[in-house]
């Protein structure tokens, strides 16, 4: 059976293989989100955090021999502190000033971290064991389905419907959306803005991490690995505009989709055509295909 | 990012003077340091100056940071690279005129897209657009993918004069750079200059004053781009040869690092930084701290941000604005 003179099994399967990067943007692109919707701040650290929740669970797994399930809780926690210590002493103090200059400082934390675990670690990858439970693959008839891809589909779905409960549905959530409505009126209701903040950053960092986790297994870690990774996910936000939880989630997993379907017709453009999305839908629809203005 | 100060006439004048002196003893030291420091290692420098001049000419004069400029430096390099190589009888300034209008061009692209959106988008924007571009000089036959492109030959100025003759290249090189700077400093100091500080400090104010804020806008960027190819232009014959370094998103960094470790919005500091980044490569990279190199980046970077937003230069204009009246 082939579909455009190409043999399904192949294109369904890059659509599968998509679909995980998707998951991976959507993961990303939903921490940025959130973060910039309260701070008002471009995280280029995310991608090293990205890198950092990999490493972390690698590290504790070889020398403290904690599986792949506690990794999966204890990283993002770990992560996360170290986010809300970021932003409470090096964001913080720059909090007035323009935007652009916290930009650049995670900018520079993004240097300093994949550098340094290069030079700890060397920037060839390290493979991290995939978990005893999802060794094998279930057959789907046109396709073996790794059960490991399978669950990274299915946890970071989870993650991303949990996140829009938390934000949409929870007390916690509603003081996070009209703080970024307006921070000031909150605070004069006597809710704790700057502690919201710090933890608003440590949920986006635990999130990357989150990520990361769920990434060693399936990509090989490298201090790298977060760097090339982000500036695609800039690309996602741009298409779809920093509006809406869902408008990220979607926009994500179209995009690893279309990135996928590349793949198959003309392989060449599959690193490119995520940016040449975004040339058209700058072209057509400026702010962004669930964006609320500039 | 530093406010500009007007002063009374007498002030005015006294401060003219005093850049004249500084330029001319600037100019001077130009002059004599092939003859005291390593030529190659100089033009490194005057090249890096004139790209992060550019650079500045968005980031400090229009307030917009564009993530993507290695995009420019990368296309100047390589289209004058590829120009030189295939056409022999092509002089030298023809090839760097030919990487010149390429950037140029690019330029005018990345802009037409980029000012659509405002801020933090604008950087996205244009570091998508310049990882996109890196990522096709990746792919593309002429550019020779990781390898790079060698062999450029410098050829003779205008059928004349041999530049493979470090000095003699030096000269060239210096009179490049010296143009771009002053057709920086004309622009920023004149009455578009003038609608380009309006609009960083109160876009909608500009708008409601009547300027097509956006063309303004877009033309800066392509004069912008311009330059930075012509930096990258010139960096690929003296070199003799260009490379994906050149392109790569590191490199739009490090010229924010050298226009912030100089002073955003001044006209000096983008060459101070650039002379203190590329010394730094110059000293460590030999040295055990090489690998330690994007740590130490990183750091200055941090701390620039957090205790330093003005710069070297900014803070001696400062001080000198401060005592010196």
């Amino acid at each position: 059976m082939t579909l455009f003179d190409i043999p399904t099994a192949a294109l369904l399967g890059q659509l599968m293989l998509g679909l995980i990067n998707g998951a991976f943007y959507a993961l990303l692109s939903l921490g940025l989100a959130i973060i910039f919707g309260l701070l008002k701040v471009i995280n280029f650290a995310h991608g090293a955090q990205y890198m950092l929740g990999a490493f972390v669970a690698l590290l504790l797994s070889r020398h403290f021999g904690i599986d792949y399930w506690a990794a999966l809780i204890l990283v993002p926690v770990l992560v996360g502190l170290s986010g809300c210590l970021l932003e409470r002493f090096l964001l913080r103090p720059i909090a007035n000033q323009n935007h652009l200059y916290s930009l650049l400082l995670t900018f520079g934390l993004a240097l300093i971290m994949q550098n340094l675990f290069t030079n700890l670690y060397g920037s060839s990858g390290n493979a991290y064991p995939t978990p005893e439970v999802f060794r094998g693959a279930v057959n789907l008839g046109f396709m073996h389905l790794p059960l490991y891809r399978a669950w990274v589909i299915v946890a970071a779905l989870a993650v991303c419907l949990a996140a829009w409960f938390v934000i949409e549905k929870t007390r916690l959530g509603a003081y996070l959306r009209a703080g970024t409505e307006n921070p000031q009126l909150m605070q004069g209701f006597g809710i704790n803005i700057p502690f919201l903040i710090t933890l608003t950053y440590g949920f986006g960092a635990a999130l990357a991490a989150f990520a990361g986790v769920l990434a060693a297994p399936l990509y090989s870690v490298s201090p790298t690995m977060g760097a090339n990774l982000l500036i695609v996910v800039f690309a996602v936000v741009v298409i779809g505009g920093m509006g809406s939880i869902v408008g990220a989630v979607v926009t994500g997993l179209a995009m690893g989709l279309i990135e996928g379907l590349t793949k198959v017709i003309y392989p060449q453009a599959a690193t490119t055509v995520i940016f040449a999305v975004m040339v058209m839908v700058l072209l057509l629809k400026p702010n962004g295909l669930f964006g609320k203005g500039a | 990012m530093t406010t500009s100060t007007l002063y009374p006439d007498t002030l005015q004048a006294s401060r003219q003077r005093r850049q004249l002196q500084l330029g001319l003893a600037l100019l001077a030291i130009a002059l004599v340091a092939p003859f005291v420091a390593y030529p190659i290692f100089l033009m490194k420098i005057l090249c890096f100056a004139l790209f992060a001049c550019a650079f500045n000419l968005l980031l400090g004069y229009v307030g917009l940071l564009s993530f993507g400029h290695a995009a420019f430096l990368g296309t100047g390099g390589y289209i004058t690279g590829f120009l030189l190589t295939r056409y022999s009888g092509l002089t030298p300034e023809l090839g760097i005129l030919g990487g010149t209008a390429a950037a140029t061009l690019l330029g005018l692209l990345f802009g037409l897209l980029a000012i659509r959106r405002q801020g933090i988008y604008f950087a996205m924007i244009t570091l998508a657009l310049a990882q996109m571009t890196f990522f096709i000089y990746l792919q593309a036959p002429f550019t020779g993918g990781e390898n790079g492109m060698h062999g450029v030959p410098r050829g003779k100025l205008l059928g004349l004069i041999d530049l493979k003759n470090d000095l003699a290249m030096y000269y060239f090189v210096l009179a490049i750079c010296l143009s771009g700077y002053l057709l920086i400093r004309r622009t920023v100091n004149s009455p578009f200059g003038q609608v380009l500080y309006a609009i960083r400090e109160n876009e909608p104010r500009a708008i409601s004053l009547g300027y097509n804020v956006a063309a303004y806008k877009l033309l800066a960027f392509v004069i912008s781009a311009g330059i930075a190819g012509l930096a990258g232009a010139t960096k690929t014959v003296v070199f003799q040869f260009a490379s994906l370094t050149d392109a790569h998103w590191h490199m739009s960094g490090e010229v924010i690092l050298m226009t912030l470790l100089g002073g955003v919005g001044t006209l000096l500091g983008p060459v101070v930084g650039s002379s203190l980044v590329v010394w730094l490569h110059h000293v460590l990279g030999g040295s055990v701290l090489g690998s330690w190199m994007g740590t130490i980046l990183g750091t200055i970077f941090v701390l620039c941000v957090l205790l330093f937003r003005d710069g070297l230069v900014g803070y001696v204009q400062k001080f000198v604005r401060r005592n010196l009246r």
